[in-house]
C-alpha cells in the first residue's frame, strides 16, 4: 500500500498521528518511518514536519532507521534481569552475529532492547514482531531463531 | 448426559507456552475421530506456572489439566474423553483429585478476575451468560440516577487500582460536577510496571467487563465518548478489545440511547501507545491520545476539570473499571464487606521472580504478604531463603522478609516505604542482590524519564551512575548519603509520579539493607554473591576433572591446567565474566 493510501484511511486530525505512524511503519517492508512518509503525514494532518518528527522520535517503538523483517525486542527490565535475562541479549548477539540495536546484513533480523513486555510470570521474555516468547534460555533462543531463519 | 466441554487457555502467556498447538491437536483429533465434545477457547486463569492449561467439564465434574502439550492432549483424549477416566497426575485443580498446586486457588476471591479463564473473551454471549451487561441493565431498569450510581461506587470503598489509591467514586463525582457539553472517560491500559501484568490478563480475558465498567462511568459522569489507551506491547489485548467493541456495537450496547435510557449515548475508541512508560501518567496519557509527545503537565487543573481536549475527563485503570459492573450488580455493601477499614474489596497481585507459583492471584485486602507468597505462591523456588519482595514496581519499594507479616492494604504498605502500586510482587531470594535490583529499577525509570524536569532527567542518571559504581566495586564512603540526598531532591523536584517515586527502590533498600550497601562499598563484597565484578572465581581441585570445557569457554585465557589435570584460575587475568561457572558441569567453579 502506498503512503497516500494509508493516510487516506485516517481522518486528518492530530489525534490520529500515532495510529498513522504505526500503520506506516507496519506497512513498510523494513519496519521504519521514511523521511518521505513523515513529510506526507505532516501535510495530511496540516502539522509542521518538526512536530511529526518530534512525536516519531519520542516513542521508542518508532524507528527512523531501516530494520529487519523480524524485529526482536528483548525485555531488559528488573524481573527479566532477576531471572537471568542479562544472558538473553548475549545469546542473541552470538546467534545473530550482531550487537543490540543493529540489523543483520541480510536484513532479516533487528535486535532491540525493550521495556517490560508484561510477561513477567514467565521471564525472561522477548517478542519477535507480535509474537511472544517466554522462559528463554540459550537452547530455546537457538531453536526459535533457527525456525525464523527458514521463513 | 451432558456434553463434554474442553476449554483451552489462550491468553498471550498460554500461547507463548504452546497452547495454540494444544488447541490444534484437540481440534485435529476431534475431527479425525469424529468425537462429540465441545472445544472452546478462554484466556488465562492466572495459573501461569502451569501453562498451557486445559479444562475439561463433563458429567462427573470439572478438571483442570496443566502443562498440556500435544502429546498429553492425545493421552487426555484417549483416557479422559473416550474412556471417562481422568488422569490424576496431570490434574492441577479439581474437587475430585487433590493436587499439590491447588493451594494456589485457596483463599482467592475473584471479582476483577471473575471471568478470566472462565469464558471465551471473543464471545459476547458468554459474557452475558455470566451476568454480563446486567449491571448497566440494572441501572436502566431501576431508573438509577447518575448520582445514585456514583454513591454506590463511593459506598463500595473502591480505590484506584492503578496505584494512586484515590477513591474511585469521588473521582467520578468531581468529573460529574463540572458542567461541560462534552466529557470523556479514559481507560488507562498503559500498564508498564515491570512485574505487573494483571491489566493485560484482564483485557485478554474479560474485555467486555472493562467496556461495561466504562459505559457505567460514562452514564454516571455524563460522558458520551470513551477511550482505551492500550500499550502497543499488548497486541492480543488490542485485538480482543476491538472484537468486543464491535460486538457491543452490533448488540446496541455502544451507540445511541443505550439500554433504553433516553439521551444516553456512549461509544469507545482504542488508542495505541508506542512504547513510552510515562504515558501511564494521566496528563501524559492525555497528551498521547491527542497525538502529541506524551509528557506530563502540571496539575491542577486535574483532568476531572480539564482533561482530554480541555474537557472534563475521568481516567481509571483497567482493574478499577472491571470491578465496577460487579459492584453495581451485586451491591456496594458486598464489596465493602471485604478488606480492611480503609482498603475495601479485593486486589489482584502478580507474583513473579523467585517464587514457585508465578501468576495472578486475587485476594481480599488485608491478608499478609507472607500468606500470599507462601500459601498461594507456594513459597520460594528452588528451596532458597526468602529475602525481600518489591511491591509496586519501579515506583514502589522493597519490603524485607522480617516485615512480611505486613498486611496488604494501601496504608500498611505505604508505612513500609513501598506502595501498593498496580500490585506487582517481585520476590527475591537470598541469591538476589538488593543493590543490583534497585539499580535495575532505577535504570528503567532513568531510561523512561521524559526529560522535562531537570531533577528527574539528570538526578536519576547520577543516581544510576553511583549505583553502577557501587555494584562494580568502585563505591566510596559518602555514596549512600549522596544517594539519599539526590533521592530526596528528585522526589521534591519532579512534576509527575514517575520522578516523585523513582528513587523509592533505592531509598527502601538503603533503609532495610544498608549493611549490604556498606559491604559493597567498604569491603568490595556482594553478600548475595550476585554482583559479578565483586566475585572471585576459583577451581575446587577435588571436583575438577580436567575436562577443559572451562578453558575453552574462557575468552581471556585466564584458566590454566592440562587435560585430566585440575585447573586453576589466574586472578589477575580473570575478567569475572562467569563463563567458566556456566560451562562447568561438575560444579567445580566456586564463587566467593
Amino acid at each position: 500500500m502506498s503512503t497516500k493510501q494509508i493516510l487516506e484511511k485516517f481522518e486528518p486530525r492530530r489525534e490520529n498521528l500515532l495510529m498513522i505512524l504505526h500503520a506506516l511503519q507496519d506497512n513498510h517492508p523494513q519496519h521504519y518511518l521514511t523521511e518521505e512518509a513523515l513529510g506526507e503525514t505532516a501535510k495530511h494532518l496540516k502539522l509542521t514536519k518538526s512536530s511529526v518528527y518530534g512525536v516519531a522520535t519520542y516513542y521508542s517503538m518508532f524507528s527512523l532507521k531501516p530494520r529487519g523483517k523480524f524485529v526482536i525486542r528483548v525485555c531488559v527490565s528488573a524481573v527479566c534481569e532477576l531471572m537471568k535475562g542479562q544472558e538473553v541479549i548475549g545469546h542473541l548477539e552470538n546467534v545473530l552475529g550482531i550487537k543490540s540495536g543493529e540489523t543483520t546484513p541480510c536484513g532479516t533480523f533487528t535486535l532491540e532492547i525493550a521495556e517490560c513486555l508484561g510477561q513477567c510470570q514467565e521471564a525472561p521474555s522477548m517478542m519477535i514482531n507480535e509474537k511472544v516468547f517466554n522462559h528463554l534460555d540459550e537452547q530455546k533462543i537457538r531453536k526459535v531463531i533457527t525456525e525464523y531463519r527458514k521463513w | 448426559m451432558k456434553k463434554t466441554t474442553v476449554i483451552v487457555g489462550l491468553g498471550s502467556c498460554g500461547i507463548a507456552a504452546g497452547a495454540g498447538k494444544t488447541f490444534s491437536e484437540f481440534q485435529r483429533i476431534k475431527g479425525a475421530d469424529k468425537l462429540d465434545f465441545e472445544l472452546k477457547k478462554t484466556s488465562c486463569v492466572g495459573m501461569c506456572f502451569r501453562e498451557p492449561l486445559v479444562e475439561i467439564i463433563d458429567d462427573s465434574g470439572t478438571y483442570l489439566y496443566g502443562q498440556v502439550d500435544p502429546a498429553k492432549a492425545d493421552e487426555i483424549i484417549e483416557k479422559h474423553i473416550k474412556n471417562f477416566s481422568p488422569i490424576p497426575e496431570y490434574i492441577v485443580h479439581s474437587e475430585k483429585f487433590p493436587s499439590a498446586d491447588q493451594s494456589f486457588f485457596e483463599g482467592q476471591v475473584k471479582i476483577a478476575l471473575r471471568n478470566c479463564g472462565h469464558m471465551d473473551p471473543e464471545n459476547i454471549d458468554e459474557y452475558e451468560s455470566r451476568n454480563g451487561y446486567a449491571a448497566i441493565r440494572k441501572i436502566a431498569d431501576n431508573y438509577l440516577k447518575p448520582d445514585q450510581v456514583i454513591q454506590m461506587v463511593i459506598d463500595s470503598g473502591l480505590r484506584g487500582r492503578g496505584g494512586g489509591g484515590f477513591s474511585t467514586g469521588m473521582k467520578w463525582k468531581f468529573a460529574r460536577n463540572y458542567d461541560a457539553p462534552q466529557k470523556y472517560v479514559i481507560c488507562n491500559a498503559d500498564e508498564g510496571d515491570p512485574g505487573a501484568f494483571m491489566d493485560r490478563s484482564i483485557l485478554e480475558g474479560d474485555p467486555h467487563g472493562v467496556l461495561e465498567g466504562m459505559i457505567i462511568c460514562g452514564y454516571a459522569i455524563g460522558a458520551s465518548e470513551g477511550y482505551i489507551y492500550c500499550r502497543a506491547e499488548y497486541p492480543l489485548a488490542i485485538k480482543r478489545l476491538n472484537i468486543a467493541i464491535e460486538q457491543a456495537r452490533q448488540k446496541g450496547y455502544l451507540g445511541k440511547n443505550l439500554f433504553g435510557i433516553e439521551h444516553f449515548n456512549f461509544d469507545i475508541k482504542i488508542k495505541e501507545g508506542a512504547g513510552a512508560f510515562v504515558c501511564g501518567e494521566e496528563t501524559a496519557l492525555i497528551a498521547s491520545i491527542e497525538g502529541r509527545r506524551g509528557m506530563p503537565r502540571r496539575r491542577p487543573p486535574f483532568p476531572a476539570q480539564s482533561g482530554l481536549w480541555n474537557s472534563p475527563t475521568n481516567i481509571n485503570n483497567v482493574e478499577t473499571f472491571v470491578n465496577i459492573p460487579w459492584i453495581i450488580f451485586t451491591g456496594p455493601q458486598a464489596y465493602a464487606a471485604m478488606g480492611t477499614e480503609k482498603s475495601k474489596g479485593t486486589k489482584v497481585f502478580a507474583l513473579t521472580g523467585k517464587i514457585k507459583h508465578g501468576g495472578l492471584v486475587e485476594v481480599p485486602m488485608g491478608i499478609s504478604i507472607k500468606d500470599i507468597i507462601y500459601n498461594l505462591g507456594g513459597g520460594i523456588a528452588g528451596g532458597k531463603k526468602f529475602k525481600a519482595v518489591q511491591l509496586g514496581g519501579p515506583s514502589g519499594g522493597c519490603v524485607p522478609e522480617y516485615l512480611s507479616h505486613t498486611q496488604v492494604d494501601y496504608d500498611s504498605v505505604n508505612a513500609t516505604g513501598a506502595i501498593m502500586g498496580s500490585g506487582g510482587m517481585v520476590v527475591m531470594d537470598e541469591t538476589t542482590c538488593v543493590v543490583d535490583i534497585a539499580r535495575f529499577f532505577l535504570d528503567f525509570t532513568q531510561k523512561e524519564s521524559c526529560g522535562k524536569c531537570t531533577f528527574c532527567r539528570i538526578g536519576t542518571k547520577r543516581m544510576l551512575e553511583i549505583l553502577t559504581r557501587i555494584t562494580e566495586g568502585e563505591g566510596h564512603e559518602g555514596d549512600i548519603e549522596l544517594l539519599e540526598e539526590l533521592a530526596h531532591n528528585i522526589k521534591d523536584g519532579s512534576l509527575c509520579g514517575l520522578g516523585q517515586t523513582a528513587p523509592n527502590p533505592v531509598l527502601t533498600t538503603i533503609k532495610y539493607f544498608r549493611n549490604e550497601y556498606e559491604a559493597h562499598i567498604r569491603d568490595k563484597k556482594c553478600p548475595a554473591l550476585s554482583c559479578k565484578k565483586l566475585l572471585t572465581y576459583t577451581v575446587d581441585q577435588e571436583k575438577c576433572t580436567g575436562c577443559m570445557s572451562c578453558t575453552k569457554g574462557c575468552t581471556v585465557d585466564a584458566i590454566e591446567g592440562g587435560k585430566r589435570e585440575p585447573h586453576f584460575i589466574l586472578q589477575d587475568i580473570c575478567i569475572k565474566c562467569g563463563a567458566c561457572y556456566t560451562k562447568c558441569k561438575f560444579g567445580a567453579i566456586q564463587l566467593s
